[in-house]
């Protein structure tokens, strides 16, 4: 149910418009690109791989403000914590 | 393992950002209060003893494994029909690699085709519709398991069968769909779940919304999650926020892959090929109504149900299985009776060993370990 | 141990490697055969012969395609062998070969394979030196199969066996792992895989030779990890020695493509077959030689120190993460199996 990995596209095939050929640290695949029919895609995109089909675009900004928010995480936290640091308060 | 870098993956398995959300978990945490939190897909249970996140989480957090494995709520009864096709001469019974070991009455698909009958493993139900275009003199039959995330991509399969004319190929459906089941498990009365992490790769296709009755109605937050470290612990910090602040609403944590609508081609093809059962038997559940898909007449020539007389006979697991109190949550794998004495992964009497992924599974392999972990 | 098991139908999950293969071993064979120097099921049975220590070991070679990326069914049978004297801490001195033909196989097939062990051999500097050949009918045998004999001289200098092994031993890995089974399993074509890689067939003597000269009276144990993998040799050690292994996920290496095809299909790349590989268990003050003794070796540049041997918890292998999570590698019962969920 759940076992997909991110691909890269890196050719379309030309016999048959549903099928695309994405890679995997170097694994390549033909892929049913079916699903997406309603999205553009291009060489170069991302999609995530489950049971020989694409489910879903990998949206590159999500991902980036994903992490760019965990790292930002306990920031606030430790700028208060230094703070409170100064004060010489048993 | 690092020889060469993944991207999307390897970025939400940094260790840095995983500590962050680590030590943000443990500064939101109730320290008082014992969580349990219910991750539903078999695809997370996978990941959380993959990368070993139990030990990363505060003690007073216990994550509830639920019924989101397709071969776990197989009855075997359907695993007998599906196997009964492959004892036909001039068949072949294809199926993915989850499917290989599971026990039917008289054995496994492995044990099948030990046997003689032509049992093959596949990676995707294209590949049996190949092999069905390959082999004109013999009948394939895709033994179809999987939730919402796997159904589109046999309907799309069912629809190019058709489109090509392949006379050879049927599909013996057994998808069901996560909601009803999550919907039984907060019916039922000895309930103690207090949020869900939702399964990730399901809402790819079904979007968020559909989960807002668990939120709306059962007051319970419910935050989509990835499958990496860093999606899961990102998830499980949402759950607790939205507990400590009193609320109660779905939040999309997989918003790289999970988009809000969810994927409306799926959704179109899965109305053209499927409809829903009224009702349909998931093994340590019991019966549940609209929770699994049958194949439309209109496809009929796909359907092995149709083209195929199964014996449809129903197999009860013993009453000493106390699969369906595990899934619930109210018990833990080893307090069942038969858990690592009668029931084992290599002899599962329920469902929940079955699949190297069912919540007693997973447990019977990790316990010895976890047992010294805690100790 | 030797509890006798009844085995109702011979599966492909005995032959394995994992537990499955273990019952069929300790619970029909051995208590069958029963000896003091089989039951102690080490890779070469060790004999002594007019005051000479003795290894011999024998080995079967069974796979599809017989000729993939990086060697075919002749090399990994000089290989294999060699190997398992190499970990059993012997110099190869002779190999016998029995092939057992399938009626149809072409000439030129049996040729290739023949020269393939010729030349294996003779980079290996050992002979082939007798054999035997059987054919079966059409549709036996996948082609053909090996099954050899190897003969080695015990190095007097080593103590090898699960029950020097101690707390506090380093786990030594000689290189990359996975390169086999994912060669074979692209091979066969059924999965639709594309990927440049390779078997890694090749004998371990240079690099045992090393040890063995470097770090003699520190070299615990010593094993080649084939069908199973690391997991499974792993495990084993930790079930024989009574102790527990913890490895440094890190620091295992494993090609790009070998974890891309781990990842599409949900393998784990420890439970694969290396053809080409050993684990070594080394006392710790040796441990950082026999790493640079290794790696001085063409061809052993990626050998690395994975992890280390611990008292408790006994009998279980577990790998560590670098922000402390902690999983158990179990050794499978039957082959692994590419899952969707």
């Amino acid at each position: 149910m759940c076992l997909a990995i991110p691909g890269q596209i890196v050719e379309f095939s030309a016999e048959q418009p549903l099928l695309a050929k994405v890679d995997v640290a170097g694994v390549k695949r033909s892929i049913n690109i079916g699903l997406l029919a309603d999205e553009p895609l291009d060489i170069g995109d991302w999609v995530l791989i489950h049971v020989g089909f694409a489910m879903s675009k990998v949206g590159a900004q999500e991902a980036r403000d994903q992490l760019t928010m965990i790292a930002a995480l306990g920031e606030e936290q430790q700028a208060m914590d230094e703070v409170r640091g100064y004060t010489f308060s048993p | 393992m690092n020889m060469g870098r993944m991207k999307y993956v390897d970025e939400f398995r940094d260790p840095e950002l995983i500590a962050k959300v680590a030590r943000e978990i443990e500064r939101t945490v109730d320290p008082q209060y014992d969580y349990r939190i219910m991750e539903v897909c078999g695809g997370h249970t996978h990941s959380i003893y993959r990368h070993g996140l139990r030990d990363v989480l505060p003690k007073n957090i216990r994550l509830v494994h639920g019924p989101g494995c397709p071969v776990c709520v197989l009855p075997m009864g359907r695993v007998d029909d599906g196997l009964s096709v492959a004892e036909r001469p001039g068949t072949v019974l294809t199926a993915f690699g989850d499917m290989m070991r599971v026990p039917g009455t008289k054995g496994t698909p492995l044990e099948y085709k030990a046997r003689g009958c032509d049992v093959r493993m596949v990676y995707s139900p294209l590949d049996a519709l190949r092999i069905a275009q390959n082999e004109p003199d013999k009948h394939v039959c895709f033994f179809a398991i999987g939730f919402e995330t796997t159904a589109p991509s046999t309907a799309l399969t069912i629809l190019r069968a058709k489109a090509l004319g392949v006379r050879n190929f049927s599909v013996f459906c057994n998808h069901v769909t996560i909601l009803p089941a999550i919907r039984a498990i907060l019916d039922s009365p000895d309930m103690r779940i207090d949020g869900f992490i939702g399964p990730g790769h399901v809402s790819t296709i079904t979007g968020c919304r559909p989960y807002e009755f668990i939120a709306q109605h059962y007051r319970k937050p419910v935050v989509i999650s990835g499958f990496e470290p860093l999606d899961l612990l990102q998830g499980i910090l949402m759950v607790l926020r939205q507990l400590r602040a009193g609320e109660a609403k779905v939040e999309n944590q997989y918003r790289r892959i999970v988009p809000w609508n969810g994927n409306a081609a799926a959704m179109r093809a899965l109305a053209d090929v499927f409809e829903l059962r009224p009702y349909f038997e998931w093994r340590g559940l019991g019966f549940i109504s609209q929770s699994a898909l049958k194949i439309k007449s209109a496809f009929a020539e796909y359907d092995s149900e149709a083209r195929f007389e199964l014996p449809g006979v129903r197999v009860t697991d013993p009453k000493a299985a106390q699969c369906g109190e595990v899934l619930k949550g109210v018990l833990t794998p080893p307090q069942c009776k038969l858990f690592g004495n009668a029931c084992t992964p290599e002899h599962p009497i329920g469902a929940l060993m079955v699949s190297s992924e069912g919540a007693c599974a997973a447990y019977f392999k990790y316990a010895p370990h976890q047992q010294a972990v805690e100790a | 141990m030797n509890t006798r098991t009844k085995i109702g139908q011979i599966e492909m999950a005995h032959g394995a490697g994992g537990k499955a293969t273990r019952r069929l071993i300790e619970g029909v064979i051995v208590p069958a055969l029963s000896n003091p120097i089989l039951e102690t099921l080490s890779d070469a049975a060790l004999l002594t012969v007019e005051g000479a220590r003795i290894a011999t070991t024998a080995d079967g070679f069974v796979v599809k395609p017989l000729a993939f990326t990086g060697g075919s069914i002749g090399s990994l049978a000089v290989h294999g062998t060699i190997n398992d004297l190499a970990v059993s801490g012997a110099t190869p001195v002779a190999l016998l070969a029995t092939m057992i033909l399938e009626a149809g196989l072409p000439g030129d097939v049996l040729e290739r394979e023949v020269e393939a062990m010729a030349a294996a051999a003779r980079a290996c500097g050992v002979c082939v030196v007798g054999g035997d050949t059987k054919v079966v009918e059409h549709g036996m045998a996948d082609g053909m199969y090996i099954s050899t004999f190897g003969i080695g001289l015990l190095d007097e200098r080593l103590t090898l066996g699960p029950q020097h092994v101690r707390a506090g031993d380093r786990v030594l890995l000689s290189g990359p792992i996975g390169d086999h089974g994912i060669t074979i399993l692209l091979a066969r074509g059924e999965l639709d895989l594309e990927a440049e890689i390779g078997s890694d067939t090749r004998a371990v003597t240079p690099f045992v030779d090393a040890l063995r000269a470097s770090v003699a009276p520190g070299l615990r144990w010593m094993r080649d990890p084939t069908r199973g993998g690391v997991a499974t040799v792993l495990n084993e050690l930790a079930y024989d020695a009574q102790v527990g292994v913890v490895l440094d996920e890190d620091a295992i290496p494993v090609r790009s493509e070998v974890r891309g095809a781990c990842e599409i299909l949900g393998l784990d790349p420890l439970h694969i077959a290396n053809e080409g590989q050993f684990i070594a268990i080394i006392a710790p003050e040796h441990a950082d030689s026999a790493l640079d003794a290794v790696r001085r070796v063409s061809g052993g540049q990626d050998a690395v120190l994975i992890g280390e041997i611990v008292e408790q918890p006994g009998g279980v292998v577990i790998t560590r993460t670098r922000y402390g999570g902690t999983r158990v590698v179990d050794m499978l019962v039957g082959d692994p199996l590419p899952r969707i969920c």
